[in-house]
């Protein structure tokens, strides 16, 4: 168990340099190949060239790209001071980046906007898992029900309907023409049934999209693994059909789901861009789409870093509850 | 995928291969069903698959045939209709946004463009991206999962990597920060042609790993199997089991997980173009429509239930199509 979590620990950590370094030739190397000077797209297109100098002196981009990756990744744990243009900037430990642009360091902007995000994650996640991996299960215990069939159709629905679109649509009915929910958003510390009144929409909505998705890969798991010799064993043993389900057939119809949900929660936290844009949340997700639109590189490269940060933890710990059902996985 | 014929290589291409591999076989006279045959005679049976791609094929016709739809209905994407807006709040007159004989699916607000031709032209960047960036990925992923899983070692090991690593990034976000930070012109090309390429490149990019995942687990088992082992004691040497033994068992899988990709990836170009990073007005696209719907969606919803509605459709066609692929060219299968 030991060797195994010290194995995934080294993992994780090769992949957050390499993570590290994809975000970093996303926004300085590739660019510089086709041909963008990347020193006046930190500063805005109207920049006058001494600012534009003085940006790309404080950010060295004129410096070889190894120690430029290195300078980013000594601030995270340091902080930065960039100076250059006879000015002077500081920014504190965790450094993830300084816009210059509006003038803020990027940490203190994320954390402010961080509960939001995860707010949203964690309650549609709650929804996605109960109603998804339910109804997956049903529609595999009943296949060719008309429950089966019903469930099916309205997950494939699910699956080809963007979220944005169900999203205003749910806005349109629901806040707007029924007039049941207000539909904007109250912060948690200002009043927690606010709060909760303006999430149920972006749960529900969100948790609609990924319950469809876990309900249809349930039920492909759960048909296949009820097809397995070890629960013709278990049947032929003469144990309950409940405790076959419950026992043999569930454990490892709950693994993939389980890798799935690393990922998506991953992802999700890091920025629900499409709901967060489409309830008007201000989390993650619309920092980066306001970064979008006024061109605001550091926050785009902040957001980008700490969701993949916050995929590597989601997916370190899928890999340790992995062990906890599997014992294969300790045993390997 | 169990049965190591040569059949499903003729579902590929139908004409040429089919008569190449009768003559190398000599079959003509055997009147046994191909599997190749087998699928199509299960996908004939699956009404919700067949009508998928009808609709999908009525979609490709709309795309290609765009200018002369728009034409035949005397409109285009792009003649601005301000008599047909209320000037005080920019919404369309008349009932649900402003539908009408001339306009069949309504006019936009504020300018009054006819949203029926922009749905039209939609349709081409929809299609195009979502069909190109598979291919992108379909060629990647077989190329780099053949690899793999045919010289295993450490080639193996390195594209495995890749692969977990690309899969375990946080996509939509890399994406739409690689298309964000490229400039408008790009290799000659200005406009909506460096947003589509750049589209195509990216998704594509990184939806290779899903194929190369299945081909590399499929080349494994594929390559232990008797009949490359007879191959090879004739002599065959790695290219001809490459090319003329395995490839053509890896078609069925590869069939597969492209029609189940091209929808997420209309879905992606959607949602790309609804952020504001994929393509740009005045270039109509129903993610871009959606967006702009936003702010009309208690005063003009029919503004957002259009394109909503031709995001569904095509989506749902496409996945419907794709699991009756699926089924029908499951060996495991029953029917």
């Amino acid at each position: 168990m030991l060797a195994y979590l010290i194995r995934r620990l080294f993992a994780a950590a090769v992949m957050l340099v390499v993570v590290i370094l994809a975000v970093f030739c996303i926004f300085f190397v590739f660019p510089k190949w086709a041909g963008v000077d990347i020193a006046s797209s930190f500063v805005g297109k109207q920049a006058d060239p001494a600012a534009v100098e003085a940006v790309r002196a404080k950010l060295g981009l004129d410096d070889p790209v190894y120690s430029q990756v290195w300078e980013f990744f000594k601030g995270i744990f340091v902080g930065r001071t960039y100076v250059g243009g006879g000015d002077v900037t500081h920014c504190a430990a965790p450094c993830f980046g300084y816009s210059f642009r509006t003038e803020q360091a990027v940490w203190p902007v994320l954390t402010d906007r961080f509960p939001v995000t995860l707010g949203l994650a964690l309650g549609a996640a709650v929804l996605w898992l109960v109603f998804g991996v339910a109804a997956g299960v049903l529609s595999a215990l009943k296949r060719g029900s008309l429950w089966d069939r019903g469930a099916m159709v309205v997950a494939l629905a699910g699956v080809s309907l963007p979220i944005y679109f169900t999203g205003l649509l749910s806005l349109a009915i629901f806040a707007y023409g029924l007039g049941w929910i207000d539909g904007q958003y109250v912060p948690i510390g200002d009043s927690f049934s606010g709060w909760l009144g303006g999430m149920l929409l972006p749960w529900i909505t969100l948790a609609f999209l990924y319950a469809a998705m876990y309900a249809r890969i349930t039920r492909a798991t759960m048909l296949e693994v009820l097809g397995e010799d070890y629960i013709r064993t278990a049947r032929a043993k003469g144990l309950k059909e409940q405790v076959v389900i419950r026992k043999h057939a569930m454990r490892s119809t709950l693994t993939p789901i389980l890798t799935m949900l690393g990922m998506d929660l991953g992802a999700l936290i890091g920025g629900a861009i499409l709901t967060e844009t489409t309830f008007s949340l201000p989390g993650l997700g619309q920092k980066v789409l306001d970064a979008i639109k006024n061109q605001d590189l550091p926050f785009i490269l902040g957001v980008t870093l700490i969701t993949s940060l916050a995929v590597l933890i989601a997916n370190l710990v899928v890999d340790i509850l992995y062990a906890v059902i599997d014992p294969r996985v300790r045993l390997a | 995928m169990t049965a190591p014929l040569h059949e499903p290589a003729a579902e590929a291409a139908p004409s040429a291969v089919d008569e190449a591999t009768v003559a190398a076989t000599g079959a003509t006279a055997v009147q046994g069903r191909s599997l190749g045959r087998i699928a199509w005679e299960r996908l004939k049976r699956d009404k919700l698959a067949l009508t998928g791609g009808v609709v999908v094929l009525v979609l490709i016709l709309v795309a290609v045939l765009a200018p002369v739809i728009a034409h035949l209905v005397g409109q285009d994407p792009e003649t601005h209709h301000e008599d047909l807006i209320d000037p005080l709040f920019g919404t369309p007159t008349g009932s649900l946004g402003g539908i009408s004989g001339e306009h069949l699916f309504g006019v936009e607000p504020v300018n009054g463009r006819d949203i029926f031709a922009r749905i039209v032209y939609g349709a081409q960047i929809s299609l195009l991206v979502g069909f190109l960036s598979a291919v992108v990925a379909v060629v990647i992923g077989t190329v780099l999962g053949v690899l793999a899983g045919f010289f295993g070692g450490w080639v193996d090991a390195v594209i495995s990597r890749i692969m977990d690593g690309l899969l375990a990034f946080p996509q939509l976000l890399f994406i739409i920060a690689l298309v964000s930070v490229m400039p408008d012109r790009l290799l000659g090309l200005t406009g909506t042609s460096v947003r589509v390429l750049l589209m195509i490149v990216v998704i594509g990019f990184f939806g290779w790993p899903y194929i190369g995942r299945v081909v590399r687990g499929q080349t494994l088992s594929l390559r232990e199997r008797e009949y490359v082992d007879a191959a090879r004691s004739l002599g065959a040497g790695r290219f001809y089991i490459l090319f003329k033994e395995l490839l053509p068992n890896l078609v069925a899988p590869i069939i597969v997980y492209t029609t189940m990709m091209i929808p997420t990836n209309i879905l992606t170009e959607a949602a790309l173009s609804f952020l504001g990073v994929g393509v740009k007005p005045p270039t109509a696209s129903w993610g871009q429509m959606l967006s702009s719907a936003i702010d009309y969606y208690d005063s003009d919803p029919m503004y957002m239930v259009v394109p909503g509605v031709a995001i569904f459709i095509t989506v749902l066609a496409f996945n419907l199509f794709g699991d009756g692929v699926r089924d029908a060219l499951d060996p495991k299968g029953s029917r």
